[in-house]
């Protein structure tokens, strides 16, 4: 009883002093998100004086079977769910701006609604919404399967769940409110960026934890990839978002960095973020998921090794390639272009550690969709860790650099890569996670495989001519030494690539809806009648012996 | 200890000692002794597996 009453007491402090500071707000978005603070920490305070079983609701809503005692999977079930659910967001988000851009009447003349606004929405929404909702739940299911123990410190791993979906809510509201600290995916302002700097040391002590406790002597090599994103991802927050508050009550802070070396911070800390959480978390995804799909171990288990440590002392010294040309010392660019062309080695040989994996059972991509998504995932991965390199030589970046090719770029590895692989983790985890038999439809997901894979054309062509176009109109000097276009006129000329890219977009979209139908029924235990996806015809007429004819 | 000297340390000393660092684990799943502890680490996945 005094327990109860010590938190209650806590939460209703809690709700009280965001409360207070709700009131003494220095600007009207800061007092927005201490009320949204304040109305978490009641919902944290009702929770623990009605002494509701949540565990239950939630199964009921979602339902979840009851939990055996095996494994630790609730949190694993909420991530998925939450994936989905941010992935619907993040996706519409995209598709909207891209609209904007062709269509810029569409920003409704609200300031709400502005592409300055919405993009961080969508970028933030993609990359840790989704993306890392999907890493959260399945680094917590690789490491409690590969270590065979139970998760570590379980109350810690739900509040990692909740505390990260409080981070993505004040982010996203507050990028429509216009609080941002305006670095390349990093936005939040400091007081969101402490918040997720205590979810993500909780993160890590349940992962670290965990694999203390494991039961198996070796670490599997796919939680060194979870442990390095956890670990690389909490040092670039910290030293990218290191500034100095307005107000202890306001929004507004200011970088501690200036110049080229904040220049220099973000993009250290913006191409690692693409190393570490888009690369380092989906390769774990990829080294524990490939080979339990495939029913095969990993093709070498020593290449899987020589990635890992390529990546770790290769990425950290790439993010310099994005500042070609600009006050960064030369010797610098040249350091950030030499690293990321050494990059495409280590990439590739993962990329056909994965593959190769399949060797002996290349049929599967024949009639296993959800390996096929898994291939068509590390295939992107292969060519935009080749497209990549190719960009950041500095003789390609003097002409693809500030264009669009950029975009396409970063969505055939978004799309392409970090999107398919985590369809197919989330396919393959659904039926086991709720205990069916196998999913709703496979078909579905065949459907999903190919509107996502036609998706990702239309936008990646679009873009490459549309990138080359701009970086070639923007540099095209007349006889007299004058440009010969205007910047409007190559905007002008971007209309039909950007519809083209739009409509890639929508397949892309629709067919995460397809996959979102699809586990929808799967959780309701249904399971569609269909035809299987191959059969193996007999055709018992040819199945005799040549008779031999005597010759007449 | 300056910025220059920081500097000349990371590209002497401190390059020669990453890159034996760098080779050092990478050959370190390659001595003979760790075939079969490799082996056994690429199939740890598929014991005793509640899921099938």
């Amino acid at each position: 009883m005094d327990g109860l009453v010590t938190r209650a007491g806590g939460w209703l402090g809690l709700t009280l002093l965001a409360l207070v500071a709700a009131a003494l707000a220095v600007d009207a978005p800061f007092a927005v998100h201490m009320v949204i603070v304040a109305l978490a920490c009641f919902a944290m305070l009702w929770a623990t004086v009605t002494r509701a079983d949540y565990g239950a609701i939630a199964r009921g809503i979602f339902k979840i079977p009851a939990d055996q005692g095996v494994y630790d999977d609730d949190p694993i079930r909420w991530g998925v769910v939450a994936t989905l659910f941010w992935g619907i967001a993040g996706m519409a988000a995209g598709l909207f701006i891209a609209l904007q851009l062709a269509f810029p009447a569409l920003n409704l003349n609200l300031e709400y609604t502005t592409f300055g606004r919405l993009r961080p929405l969508h970028t933030s929404a993609v990359i840790f919404a989704f993306g890392g909702n999907a890493l959260i739940a399945t680094s917590f299911y690789v490491v409690q399967r590969t270590c065979r123990a139970r998760l570590a410190f379980p109350a810690l791993a739900r509040f990692v769940f909740w505390g990260y979906q409080l981070f993505i809510v004040l982010a996203a509201t507050g990028y429509l409110m216009g609080v941002t600290a305006a670095k390349e995916y990093a936005e939040p302002e400091w007081y969101v960026d402490l918040w997720l700097t205590i979810v993500w040391v909780a993160y890590l002590a349940v992962f670290v934890g965990t694999i203390v406790k494991r039961r198996e002597p070796h670490i599997y090599v796919a939680n060194w990839f979870y442990l390095s994103f956890i670990v690389t991802i909490a040092m670039l927050h910290i030293v990218n978002n290191l500034s100095m508050p307005a107000s202890l009550l306001g929004s507004k802070s200011y970088a501690a960095f200036a110049g080229v070396q904040d220049a220099l911070t973000q993009w250290w800390y913006g191409h690692n973020a693409v190393g570490f959480f888009l690369t380092a978390g989906f390769l774990a995804m990829m080294y524990y998921f490939v080979p339990k799909q495939a029913e095969r171990p990993v093709y070498s288990y020593r290449l899987s090794i020589i990635h890992f440590w390529s990546l770790i002392f290769l990425y950290i010294w790439a993010g310099p390639h994005h500042l070609h040309y600009t006050a960064l010392p030369d010797w610098a660019q040249t350091l950030g272009m030499v690293f990321s062309v050494i990059l495409w080695m280590p990439s590739w040989g993962g990329m056909i550690n994965g593959l190769m994996t399949l060797n002996g059972a290349w049929d599967k991509i024949r009639t296993d969709p959800i390996i096929r998504m898994m291939v068509m995932a590390l295939a992107f991965y292969g060519m935009s860790t080749f497209e990549g390199p190719m960009m950041s030589i500095k003789w390609v970046n003097s002409m693809s650099h500030y264009t669009d090719w950029t975009i396409g770029h970063v969505h055939s590895g978004a799309l392409g890569w970090n999107g398919m692989i985590t369809f197919a983790c989330v396919y393959y985890l659904v039926p086991r996670l709720w205990g069916r038999p196998r999913l709703y439809s496979l078909r579905m997901v065949n459907w999903h495989f190919w509107l996502a894979t036609v998706g990702i054309v239309f936008y990646a062509a679009s873009m490459w001519v549309a990138g080359i176009m701009q970086g070639l109109m923007w540099r095209e000097y007349g006889a007299d030494g004058y440009l010969v276009y205007s910047f409007a006129e190559s905007v002008a000329a971007m209309h039909p690539m950007y519809l083209i890219r739009a409509a890639g977009g929508a397949m892309y979209l629709a067919g995460f809806l397809i996959m979102i139908a699809n586990v929808w029924a799967t959780l309701g235990g249904k399971v569609r009648a269909e035809k299987p996806m191959t059969e193996t015809p007999y055709n018992a007429a040819a199945d005799r012996p040549l008779v031999p004819v005597p010759a007449e | 200890m300056s910025y220059d000297a920081l500097r000349h340390f990371a590209d002497s000393w401190g390059l020669l000692a990453m890159a034996l660092l760098f080779l050092t684990l990478i050959a370190w799943p390659f001595r003979p002794s760790a075939r079969a502890r490799n082996e056994e680490a690429a199939n740890m996945i598929f014991k005793d597996d509640e899921h099938g």
